[in-house]
C-alpha cells in the first residue's frame, strides 16, 4: 500500500445546529490494525461512523481514504472503496433468506453490469453462482453455514449479528467498520466475535466502536476515547486504562479541566 | 356447465390483463412506495406509439414491438424526469405529480391523435375457439394474451430470484438504507422497477385495446381494476398482483355473465364489494408480509 494509512480523518467538525457532535476529530487507521472508538452514550461515536461512510458530511475537516479525499462521498460507493459497515442493531433483509443477505453484501463486486445483466441472463446468472459462493465461505467464516437457507426473523439475536458481520465480509473489505458489534450478545458469544475480529485482523482494518470495555482492551490495537464530541484520549489498552481523564469521563468526575 | 367454463375462461383472459397492471403498480409501489396515478395513461400513450408503427410498416408485431420499447423508455423517463426530484419530500407531492402525469399524457394523447375512437387490431383470430361443437367463450387472441401476460411474468419472477440485479432490486425494496450500505446504487434500481413498471403497463394496453378501443381515456376503468387488484393482493407481493387480477377477473365475469343484462354495468361495484370483503379480513391484502410496515 503506498499510502500509510487506510483510513485518514483529521480535524473533522460535525454540527447539528448549536450542538458540536463532532469537535476536531482526529483518527488514523493503518493496515491490518484494529482501531477502537469508545466513549460515554452521546460522545459521538456513531455520528464518526456516520461520517466515515458518508451518512453525514462534515462540517469542517476531511476524511481521506487510502490518501485519497472524497468530496462526495456517498453510501453506495463506499463498498466500491473496500470499506465495509455493521449497523448498530442488525439491520438485515427481513424477507430475503441468509444466504441472499450476504450476497448483497457480495454483489458490490458482481461483474455483470445493470443493463447487461438484464440483457444477457447467462452472464448475470454465472454471477448469481459465484455471489452465492462466496456468501457461503462468509456465513462458514462466522459459523453460520448451518442457517443458510433460514429467514432472519426466525434466528436468534445473536445469529443474526453474525450474519450481518458475514454480510460485511463478504465485500471483502480493506476496512470493516463495527457498530456496536457485542451489544446483546451473550458470554460465550462475546470470546467468540473477539476471536473472530483478531483473525479478520489478519487481513482487513477495523473501526470497531462498542461499549464493552473488556472485549475492546483485548482485540484493539489502539483507541480512541470521544467525550462530548472531542477526542480526550488516545494511546494503547494500557495507555487509556491508565489515564486519568477517561476514568474521569466514564465516572463523571470532575477535575479533569486541568489539562 | 357449459356457460360455468366459459365465463371463468374469459374471466381468466381479462385477469390477465389486470394482473398486468397490477403487478406494474407494485413494481413502483415496492421501488418507491408510491401508487402510480399515471400507470394507466402511459399504457394508453404507448399503445397510441403502437397503433401508428403498425399503420406506418403494417407490422402488427412491429407496434408490439414499439409499445413494449415505448413503456420502458417513458417508464424510465417519468422517473427520472418528474418522479425523482419529487422524492423524499412530503410523500403527497409525488402522488399528485403522477397525477399530474396523467393528466399530461391524456391531454397530449388527445392533441396528437385526437379523441375519437380508434380500433386497436388484435394479434391473432377473436372468433370463439370450440370444443367439439361446445363454444369456449375465448378466442385465439384471448389465449395469445393470457400467455403473453404469464411468460412476462415468469420472466420477471426468474430474473428477481435468480439474478444479482433482481437480488439487488429486492434488497433495495426492503430496506432502502441497509442496501445502499452494501453498495446498491438504489437510485438506478428504482428506475428500472419504473421501466419494468412501463413495460408491463405497455403490455396491457396493447393486449386490452381489442377490446375496448383506443381513447385518451380508454385505460382509466382498466387502471381502477388493476389497483384494485393490487390491492386484493396486497401492494408489496408480485405474486399477490397476478392472483388478485385473476380473481378480480374471474369474478368479474361471473358478475357479467349470472347477473343477466345489468351485470357488465355492475362491473365497478362488484370489483368494490370483493375489495371491501378482502380488506375487511386481510387489511393489508391476501399475499403481504405477516408483519405490517409502518415507516
Amino acid at each position: 500500500m503506498k499510502h500509510g494509512s487506510v483510513l485518514e480523518v483529521s480535524e473533522v467538525s460535525v454540527r447539528f445546529g448549536g450542538l458540536t457532535a463532532l469537535n476536531a476529530v482526529s483518527l488514523t487507521v493503518a493496515p491490518r490494525q484494529v482501531v477502537g472508538v469508545i466513549g460515554p452514550n452521546g460522545a459521538g461515536k456513531t455520528t464518526l461512523l456516520n461520517v466515515l461512510c458518508g451518512f453525514l458530511r462534515p462540517d469542517e475537516g476531511q476524511v481521506l481514504i487510502d490518501g485519497r479525499h472524497y468530496r462526495n462521498l456517498r453510501p453506495h460507493r463506499l463498498a466500491g472503496l473496500g470499506i465495509a459497515r455493521t449497523l448498530q442493531g442488525v439491520g438485515l433483509f427481513e424477507r430475503l433468506s441468509v444466504i441472499e443477505n450476504v450476497m448483497i453484501g457480495a454483489s458490490c463486486r458482481a461483474t455483470a453490469g445493470f443493463w447487461p445483466a438484464l440483457l444477457g441472463l447467462p452472464q448475470s446468472s454465472r454471477d448469481e453462482r459465484r455471489l452465492r459462493q462466496e456468501a457461503s465461505q462468509a456465513l462458514d467464516r462466522v459459523g453460520a453455514a448451518g442457517v443458510a437457507d433460514a429467514w432472519p426473523g426466525e434466528l436468534p439475536y445473536g445469529m443474526r449479528k453474525r450474519i450481518a458481520l458475514a454480510r460485511a465480509l463478504a465485500a471483502k473489505p480493506n476496512l470493516l467498520l463495527l457498530d456496536e458489534p457485542a451489544s446483546g450478545l451473550a458470554e460465550a458469544e462475546l470470546d467468540e466475535l473477539g476471536g473472530l475480529i483478531r483473525e479478520l485482523a489478519a487481513e482487513t482494518s477495523l473501526v470497531i466502536v462498542e461499549h464493552h470495555m473488556d472485549l475492546m482492551m483485548s482485540v484493539c490495537d489502539s483507541l480512541v476515547v470521544l467525550d462530548f464530541g472531542k477526542v480526550i484520549s488516545r494511546g494503547s489498552p494500557q495507555e487509556i486504562q491508565a489515564d486519568p481523564a477517561v476514568t474521569a469521563a466514564y465516572l463523571g468526575a470532575s477535575g479533569s479541566d486541568d489539562d | 356447465m357449459v356457460e360455468f367454463l366459459q365465463f371463468t375462461l374469459s374471466g381468466i383472459s381479462f385477469g390477465m390483463i389486470y394482473a398486468a397492471i397490477a403487478l406494474s403498480l407494485v413494481l413502483i409501489w415496492r421501488g418507491t412506495r408510491l401508487l402510480n396515478f399515471a400507470q394507466g395513461g402511459m399504457a394508453m400513450f404507448t399503445t397510441y406509439v403502437a397503433i401508428e408503427v403498425v399503420h406506418h410498416t403494417g407490422s402488427y408485431w412491429a407496434g408490439f414491438a414499439a409499445a413494449l420499447a415505448a413503456g420502458v423508455v417513458l417508464g424510465a423517463v417519468a422517473e427520472l424526469a418528474v418522479i425523482r426530484p419529487a422524492l423524499g419530500k412530503p410523500e403527497l407531492n409525488a402522488v399528485i405529480i403522477t397525477i399530474g402525469l396523467l393528466v399530461l399524457l391524456e391531454g397530449l394523447a388527445g392533441i396528437l391523435y385526437g379523441g375519437q375512437f380508434r380500433s386497436f387490431p388484435a394479434a391473432f383470430s377473436v372468433i370463439g375457439l370450440r370444443a367439439g361443437s361446445t363454444p369456449l367463450g375465448v378466442s385465439r387472441f384471448d389465449v395469445f394474451v393470457a400467455g403473453a401476460v404469464l411468460a412476462t411474468t415468469l420472466l420477471l419472477a426468474i430474473g428477481f430470484r435468480y439474478t444479482s440485479v433482481g437480488l439487488r432490486m429486492r434488497a433495495a425494496a426492503f430496506n432502502a438504507t441497509v442496501a445502499r450500505l452494501s453498495g446498491i446504487r438504489v437510485a438506478r434500481v428504482i428506475t428500472l422497477g419504473w421501466a419494468l413498471a412501463g413495460l408491463l403497463g405497455a403490455l396491457a394496453g396493447v393486449l386490452v385495446s381489442p377490446s375496448t378501443f383506443l381513447y385518451p381515456n380508454s385505460m382509466d376503468s382498466i387502471f381502477v381494476l388493476g389497483f384494485t387488484a393490487a390491492v386484493i393482493g396486497g401492494l408489496d407481493s408480485p405474486v399477490g398482483a397476478v392472483v388478485g387480477g385473476l380473481l378480480l377477473g374471474v369474478a368479474l365475469s361471473y358478475a357479467a355473465g349470472y347477473l343477466g343484462s345489468q351485470g357488465s354495468d355492475l362491473t365497478t361495484v362488484v370489483a368494490l364489494v370483493i375489495l371491501v370483503v378482502v380488506l375487511m379480513f386481510r387489511p393489508d391484502g391476501i399475499f403481504s408480509g405477516a408483519r405490517v410496515r409502518r415507516v
